[in-house]
């Protein structure tokens, strides 16, 4: 019998405790199948957050740091610089990246670090209990705005991919989802040219992944990516905002 | 042996850093260590090395966390409220056992402070700083010779313990020029730590992880303790073991009634004071610390049973004299003078302090 399927090379063996429901372990898979394509597994260094995927370490064979709450594209800049030729990808949620990391992410993306930075945006604190994050919707009700997000005292969700988008140095700024099998299949193209590009040293490459939090967001897991397209979808576009390679094109 | 240059203390551990195969710097600009920044952004690339200006002294002692992690002999520097900013990032390495140099060139606080030179870092750089159970080694160099010694020592320490070490000075030290011989360079293997990310001796089905978190209640206790073992080899590596010359200077102990104790700039006044006392018939001595934590406290446990009483000496408004009362455990009375806020005492000032001790009357 041929095997057709199976876990990554890439993957370790433990299972995910991720809720059900929730993105994290579909995108880890499509990264870990990616390092698997390029061939680079040995050579491969990731950097996990604070928040539900701060045990990413556990889920992937291979090197990691375990950085502090938003620091990862700092730890990750530390780690390139002494090993420019790995490939170093860090992995962070919308509070750890686009809250406390603000500054950490715009200023590696602005050096241009030759590293990848995957943002899972699903709008919410999941680790600490469905707070508020800087990517809530306006109205939506969370631990911390149990009136709804108000615009005219907590602002407006952060679009993360278009500021990054404004820097002159990366090269590579997508938003992404994996709602359905066609998006799935965009994302794991998305993270490939991603890992491709920092692999060919082009410099700094972005991929949002719009994803899920069932649990805090009230949702049964088979509702929240129909929750997902219909409300977070609108404000969060899919598209590329930056491509100088034009990897997407070729 | 090598010539001797002038040089400014600051610039003196940017060429030592280099010369112990430091080729990673990452730092946000703060005075007075400013000249740090500056010479190795000069010399860093000369070397084949890497100087990053960070966006945030956050920034940069996560860069020196991943850095470190890489393998790299790395170091950071800031002045006391920058200092304040890396505590979180320093707890991490800390806890993930992660060697690296850092450097605080301390000025007046608290909050913004000024920047003249203090000595009000020292429950900060002592105590920990950060959050959890660890400990930094910290060494007090009170010359420019020793500000391009400790350097050297401090990456070995580092690299032998698997811990940060915080090399502690102050504005005048770093601002000041003396002559100092430069030490031999170290050719340092960024691929000697088995443990480090990227490690590329690894068998193909190792793979390193460098991380701070125990979420299990008995793994991080089990963790902890074994810190704290490692924290006591420290502590009798440098009380009792190889380091305990290191760790101390003592000057004409021996048969001194009063014992003046202070480190980094004030030991070098309180020679002067010293000599003074003994030209007036005073039999005064000195201790000084070099190494702040570990303290030394086996110096004070045996001077206590000879010396009437200790007097120390600090640009604070009394940190280290906990450890001296700590260490002389209520054997002699522990006096203490200090200035703060950027101000020096001056040799006359403590020589009247010493009188008021010794002649009540």
């Amino acid at each position: 019998m041929k095997k057709i399927f199976s876990r990554p090379e890439s993957m370790s063996k433990k299972p995910f405790h991720y809720c059900p429901g929730c993105d994290h372990g579909v995108v880890h898979r499509l990264i870990a199948e990616v390092i698997d394509e390029l061939e680079i597994k040995n050579r491969t260094i990731g950097v996990a957050p604070v928040g539900c995927s701060v045990f990413a370490y556990d889920y992937f064979d291979v090197d990691f740091n375990q950085a502090p709450h938003g620091r990862a594209p700092a730890v990750a800049t530390g780690i390139k610089r002494v090993r420019p030729d790995s490939i170093v990808f860090t992995y962070q949620g919308d509070g750890d990246l686009a809250a406390i990391g603000t500054a950490e992410i715009i200023h590696a993306a602005n050096r241009g670090e030759n590293i990848t930075a995957v943002f899972i945006n699903n709008a919410i604190y999941g680790m600490t209990g469905g707070q508020m994050a800087p990517t809530s919707l306006i109205g939506m009700k969370t631990q911390t705005s149990p009136y709804g997000r108000d615009a005219a005292t907590a602002g407006h969700p952060i679009h993360m991919s278009e500021m990054i988008a404004t820097l002159e140095s990366p090269v590579y700024v997508t938003r992404v989802t994996v709602n359905n099998p066609a998006n799935l299949m965009k994302t794991k193209k998305a993270l490939l040219n991603a890992f491709t590009l920092q692999k060919e040293g082009k410099g700094f490459s972005f991929v949002e992944v719009v994803s899920t939090c069932p649990t805090n967001w009230g949702k049964k897991p088979t509702d929240a990516h129909k929750w997902l397209t219909e409300n977070m979808l609108p404000v969060f576009k899919l598209g590329t905002f930056k491509d100088t390679q034009g990897v997407e094109k070729s | 042996m090598a010539e001797k240059v002038l040089m400014k203390g600051n610039e003196a551990i940017g060429e030592a850093a280099v010369l112990a195969g430091c080729r990673y710097y990452f730092g946000y600009p703060i005075t007075p260590q400013s000249e740090l920044p500056a010479y190795l952004s000069k010399r860093l690339p000369e070397v084949d090395g890497v100087f990053v200006q960070a966006e945030s002294e956050v920034a940069a002692i996560n860069m020196v966390y991943g850095a470190g992690s890489a393998g790299a002999r790395v170091m950071t520097s800031s002045s006391s409220p920058g200092i304040s900013l890396k505590q979180e990032g320093i707890s991490y390495i800390a806890g993930a056992e992660i060697p690296c140099m850092l450097v605080n060139v301390v000025r007046g606080g608290p909050g913004l402070g000024n920047i003249a030179p203090a000595q009000s870092d020292y429950w900060q750089a002592t105590r920990g700083g950060g959050h959890g159970d660890y400990r930094t080694l910290v060494l007090a160099p009170n010359s420019v010779q020793e500000m391009a010694d400790m350097t050297v020592a401090g990456f070995e320490f580092a690299d032998r313990f698997r811990n940060p070490v915080l090399l502690l000075s102050d504005g005048v030290l770093g601002q000041m020029m003396e002559p100092v011989t430069l030490p031999d360079p170290v050719d340092y293997d960024v691929n000697s730590k088995k443990w480090a990310l990227g490690y590329n001796g690894k068998e193909k089905s190792e793979r390193n992880l460098c991380s701070s978190i125990f979420l299990d209640v008995d793994e991080l206790e089990e963790h902890n303790w074994h810190l704290y073992q490692k924290y006591q080899v420290m502590t009798d590596l440098f009380s009792t073991g190889e380091y305990k010359d290191f760790a101390v200077e003592e000057h004409l102990c021996d048969d001194a009634e009063i014992i003046l104790v202070g480190y980094g700039i004030i030991s070098r006044i309180l020679k002067t004071v010293v000599e003074k006392c003994r030209k007036r018939g005073i039999k005064a001595g000195l201790v000084r610390p070099k190494v702040l934590w570990p303290y030394p406290a086996q110096v004070f446990e045996r001077l206590a049973k000879t010396a009437n009483q200790f007097l120390v000496v600090e640009m604070s408004c009394g940190q280290m004299v906990e450890d001296v009362k700590l260490s002389v455990n209520g054997k002699k009375p522990v006096y203490f003078f200090g200035r703060t806020g950027g101000t020096i005492p001056s040799d006359f000032e403590i020589l009247n302090e010493v009188d008021k001790l010794v002649r009540p009357d």
